[in-house]
């Protein structure tokens, strides 16, 4: 592994975080309060193609590699953690698995639209009752004809209220399980479709969480992604790169913290002293900058073994999120610690970081089953 | 149209504490961040919409480092065609003259239509290598430029005054100007520019190209201080409302409301 | 994944040596405090002991990242041999190598280098820790001599070193322009190894107070410019953070894999296989999440030493991580173990006792975090 960034990397970085400063972070706080899924924010994205890091150019991508999109999703997420969220699903639940899954036709209709923002992917996985336990899981999809009609309902699904594809996992032959399950592409104005509650979330409140509901839904055969049967391993792969992603969502939230906590102790003044003079201030600004940095390793080094085309990194995978969103949740609690009484109030950005950090250790499996995989793979 | 551009890469001195290292001559610049100089940012997005006008070619040139090969590359992914970096690291005492002679060395085989500049570089604050470069070259400039219209060779420029003003001028090309921050938006390179362009050749040039005999600095640098601290602030005690009453009284005793 | 072919060819050599050699050792070297002069001979043999001098140095000419590969490896096998590999590298002969002029590092640095001579360095005081302003030690120039006096404490391979750079002031009142760092032979009049200490770990090395009375050194002896003791110990700290980080990290993985061997091979009483309980599959995730993580930090240091780069603030967080996460690991360790981990049947409770003077040694964990605000907050 490279430890330092490649040239284009480097420029990507540079044009990501200024973006993200200048475009991103000045709305943050109003979206975080109304709610108000960025659509602005999104299309410029797309001019820039950040909604298409990793898809090839050929489909109106950018072409980068995965240490590449871990960064831009730092970037975005450090200004503005549910605008990152909306991007690393659009990049890698929705554009990765039709990139690396779908016939020449699927990624010919789907990957422009995606990458152009004309209409964003959403990643219908989750269920009432079948979150890390995906087998748990109750949609169905029967052929019917030439089409299979699907059954059932899913939950919290990120980007769902203003979506335009999803990708929907159901069972095609349930007494099969884990190889009894297939991956579709829906597209938003199939009949029988419709989007059930609207999520009031704690944190990444603007990213249009919603429920999906299909009854009796006519999903052409030809939107079947892959063969039938393979929906669990395709799920299982998207989630690895997935999960570079999180832990980049994690890194950059991380850093928004100590940033604000740095910025913060240099201003504030204790006992006629600026608090960053400390030492217990210094130790918490040292743990936090050395745990981010520790992260930030562990993301671009999952990265690095998708770029070299290792067909088994969940290992790597599972360690980037569980590690990256753990201690985003430690250091935006130590940050709000930094900042006393003030962190506790909307005067300053430190609460909202804190209230986004907690979701990066429950989904995409949450850090329990991270723990699990990757024990798993040291003992088998 | 063909179109130069000088950019220059600073260190962002803005936020940070700034240090005098062991020589006595420059900044300690270990944990600072380098970017291309602001004005400079503007300077190159004005020459890149002047491109996209007219046609032409777009080439940025600096005078720096190896590092500002990443700054040139920036550039790259903007817009420019070509980039020129002239190594710094082969001459020495560079001042505003000898950066302006060694800027017109490494493009006076070039043709021109506009030179662009920044006004003024945020690490020096000299705001004269534009101006010099403009007379080396002999061509007319205009400095702290804020608006540039041009119909084949004539160029109707404002400029900011003190004051609010703005003076405009009209101006034949081939001509300079020193650009002004504010005067357009810059833009963000895309994603697939950026590959693109980290993929580009720089050119670099240094002594070996440019002939060094004859160009010489008008000044040295002696030495860097700060300044001891001055007495005239007065920290005001009280309660909020006698300090606020002792601010009030200041004020007006200055004659300033 | 990580490393490169070249690195992961040396890595082989390395672990090979380790596993064979080093490791069957280890106990014995702990339990009789045994100084492994044996495989010092060995890692000569091998060209380890000074990995990124040049070949015209007697090194190996390898580079910085070479050498945290080599003390990470013996580490995962053997504290006290990787202690011993750290000390002799990066106090020894790294020093010499950065501030030495050319006739001492022929006189010193070669044979250093080759492994003929044992290294050490002499910076610690009984009331001069991670503050080396406070150094109490003096070297006062008298005619063309340096007329040392002072006590040194806790330093690794003190008592059998050959070749000693240590810091001495001319006056302790001016703190750190005071200081000068000098080169003291074996032997050399006025110059004796004190005290050895009795130590929790690393008991297979030797930890030893120096004592200077009236020692008289040549002008020749002064290495680096007067009054530069600090920058040549601040140099040579800054590296050895590396290397104690990757010694921490050598351990923490030792304790890693003993564990995860022992859950594979072991089933608990009530027949459930050891490695499907989510108690110990949490414990077991943790600890290869930070040793993975504790590894990048150290690799990343090492990468921007050998390209020139500053790597203070990285080598501090790469030490303070390795060790803070090391501990808990060969904790977690012994608790996987459960009551046979507390034995020496299992090397878990040597790499816990070992691992502990990875948070202290080199500049206190405390001590890094300060360097490592003092660099973030621009100070």
């Amino acid at each position: 592994m490279n430890f330092d960034l490649t040239n284009d990397q480097k420029m990507l970085q540079d044009q990501v975080k200024k973006f993200a400063d200048s475009v991103l972070a000045p709305v943050a706080p109003d979206i975080d309060k109304s709610g108000e899924f960025p659509w602005d924010n999104i299309k410029k994205m797309a001019e820039l193609g950040l909604l298409g890091i990793i898809i090839p150019e050929e489909y109106g991508g950018a072409g980068f590699d995965y240490i590449s999109l871990a960064i831009a999703i730092e970037e975005i997420s450090r200004a503005c953690a549910s605008t990152g969220v909306i991007v690393a699903v659009n990049n890698s639940l929705a554009g990765y698995p039709i990139m690396q899954f779908g016939n020449e036709e699927q990624k010919k209709k789907y990957l422009p639209l995606l990458c152009k923002g004309e209409k964003l992917g959403a990643f219908g996985l989750t269920e009432p009752n079948a979150g890390s336990d995906v087998a748990a899981m109750e949609t169905t999809a029967r052929l019917d004809g030439d089409h299979y009609i699907l059954n059932g309902t899913k939950r919290f699904i990120t980007n769902a209220g203003e979506a335009g594809i999803y990708m929907v996992f159901a069972y095609t032959n349930k007494e099969l399980k884990h190889k009894g399950m297939s991956t579709f592409i829906v597209e938003r104005d199939t009949p029988g479709f419709s989007l059930g509650k609207h999520e009031d979330l704690m944190g990444i409140r603007a990213t249009a969480n919603c429920e999906l509901i299909f009854e009796d839904v006519k999903i052409p055969r030809e939107n079947l992604l892959g063969k039938e049967g393979e929906g669990f391993k395709m799920c299982m792969n998207t989630l690895d790169v997935s999960r570079i992603d999180i832990g980049a969502q994690a890194v950059g939230i991380a850093q928004s913290a100590l940033d604000e906590s740095i910025k913060y102790s240099k201003e504030r003044k204790t006992f006629g002293q600026p608090i960053c003079n400390f030492q217990m201030v210094q130790s918490m600004l040292a743990e936090m900058a050395t745990e981010i940095q520790a992260a930030r390793m562990l993301v671009y080094y999952a990265g690095h073994c998708k770029n070299k085309g290792m067909t088994r990194f969940s290992k790597e995978a599972a360690m980037a999120k569980y590690y990256a969103s753990s201690i985003s949740v430690d250091v935006a609690r130590k940050a709000v610690q930094i900042h006393g009484g003030y962190g506790y109030t909307k005067d300053y950005p430190i609460e909202r970081i804190y209230r986004d950090a907690k979701i990066l250790e429950l989904y995409e499996g949450t850090n329990e089953i991270q723990k699990i995989i990757i024990a798993r793979e040291l003992t088998r | 149209m063909d179109i130069i551009v000088c950019i220059k890469r600073v260190a962002q001195t803005a936020e940070a504490d700034v240090k005098i290292d062991s020589s006595g001559k420059d900044i300690v610049k270990d944990r600072l961040t380098f970017d291309m100089n602001e004005s400079d940012t503007y300077a190159l997005e004005e020459a890149i919409l002047l491109k996209e006008k007219f046609g032409g070619t777009l080439t940025a040139v600096s005078l720096g480092t190896v590092q500002a090969e990443d700054t040139l590359r920036i550039a790259l992914a903007k817009g420019a065609d070509s980039a020129i970096r002239i190594k710094a690291e082969d001459f020495e005492g560079l001042d505003g003259y000898k950066t302006a002679q060694l800027l017109k060395a490494a493009i006076k085989d070039l043709k021109f239509d506009v030179v662009f500049t920044g006004c003024i570089a945020t690490d020096d604050y000299y705001s004269q290598v534009g101006v010099t470069l403009a007379e080396l070259l002999g061509v007319p400039h205009a400095t702290l430029v804020t608006k540039i219209d041009i119909q084949d060779t004539k160029a109707q420029v404002h400029r900011e005054l003190e004051g609010g003003l703005i003076e405009h001028l009209d101006m034949t090309l081939p001509a300079l100007f020193t650009i002004q921050t504010g005067i357009n938006e810059p833009r963000y390179a895309s994603l697939i520019a950026i590959r693109r362009a980290a993929k580009k050749e720089i050119k670099v040039i240094g002594a070996s190209e440019i002939e060094p005999t004859g160009i010489q600095a008008n000044a040295s640098l002696e030495e860097l201080f700060t300044p001891p601290a001055g007495k005239r602030a007065e920290i005001l005690s009280g309660s909020m409302d006698e300090i606020s009453a002792k601010v009030a009284g200041i004020i007006k005793e200055k004659g300033l409301i | 994944m990580i490393l490169d072919e070249k690195h992961k060819e040396f890595r082989k050599k390395v672990k090979e040596f380790a596993d064979k050699e080093v490791a069957p050792r280890a106990k014995e070297l702990d339990m009789n405090s045994e100084f492994p002069w044996d495989l010092i001979k060995r890692m000569a043999e091998l060209e380890l002991l000074a990995l990124y001098v040049p070949k015209e140095y007697g090194g190996a000419g390898l580079d910085v990242f070479s050498y945290a590969i080599a003390v990470e490896e013996i580490g995962r096998v053997c504290g006290s041999t990787g202690i011993f590999l750290a000390a002799h590298s990066s106090l020894g002969v790294y020093p010499v190598y950065h501030s030495g002029t050319e006739e001492q590092k022929q006189k010193y640095l070669i044979p250093m280098a080759r492994g003929e001579k044992i290294g050490s360095f002499g910076l610690t005081e009984p009331n001069a820790g991670s503050d080396a302003a406070g150094t109490q030690t003096t070297a006062k120039l008298i005619g063309d001599k340096y007329i040392v006096n002072g006590t040194k404490r806790f330093i690794t391979s003190g008592g059998v070193a050959d070749i000693i750079v240590f810091t001495a002031t001319k006056d302790p009142s001016l703190g750190y322009a005071g200081i000068s760092a000098f080169i003291v032979e074996k032997g050399t009049p006025g110059f004796s190894p004190g005290k050895e200490e009795d130590k929790l770990g690393l008991r297979g090395s030797m930890t030893s107070e120096l004592v200077f009375e009236d020692c008289a050194l040549p002008k020749d002896n002064l290495l680096g410019k007067e009054g530069e003791g600090f920058k040549v110990f601040m140099g040579t700290l800054d590296g050895g953070r590396i290397s104690i980080g990757a010694l921490a990290l050598g351990i923490a993985q030792g304790a890693l894999d003993a564990s995860v061997k022992f859950v594979k091979e072991n089933k608990k009483s009530s027949g459930r296989l050891m490695k499907k309980m989510q108690s110990i599959q949490s414990r077991i995730a943790e600890m290869a999440t930070e040793v993975e993580a504790a590894r990048l930090l150290i690799y990343q240091a090492a990468m921007l030493k050998d390209n020139d780069l500053p790597f203070t603030k990285e080598s501090a967080m790469a030490k303070y991580y390795a060790s803070i996460i090391g501990t808990k690991a060969c904790d977690m360790a012994i608790t996987i173990h459960g009551m046979l981990g507390l034995t020496n049947e299992y090397p878990v409770e040597r790499f816990l006792r070992d691992e502990k003077l990875m948070e202290i040694g080199e500049g206190t964990s405390e001590i890094q975090k300060i360097v490592i605000a003092r660099q973030i907050l621009g100070k």
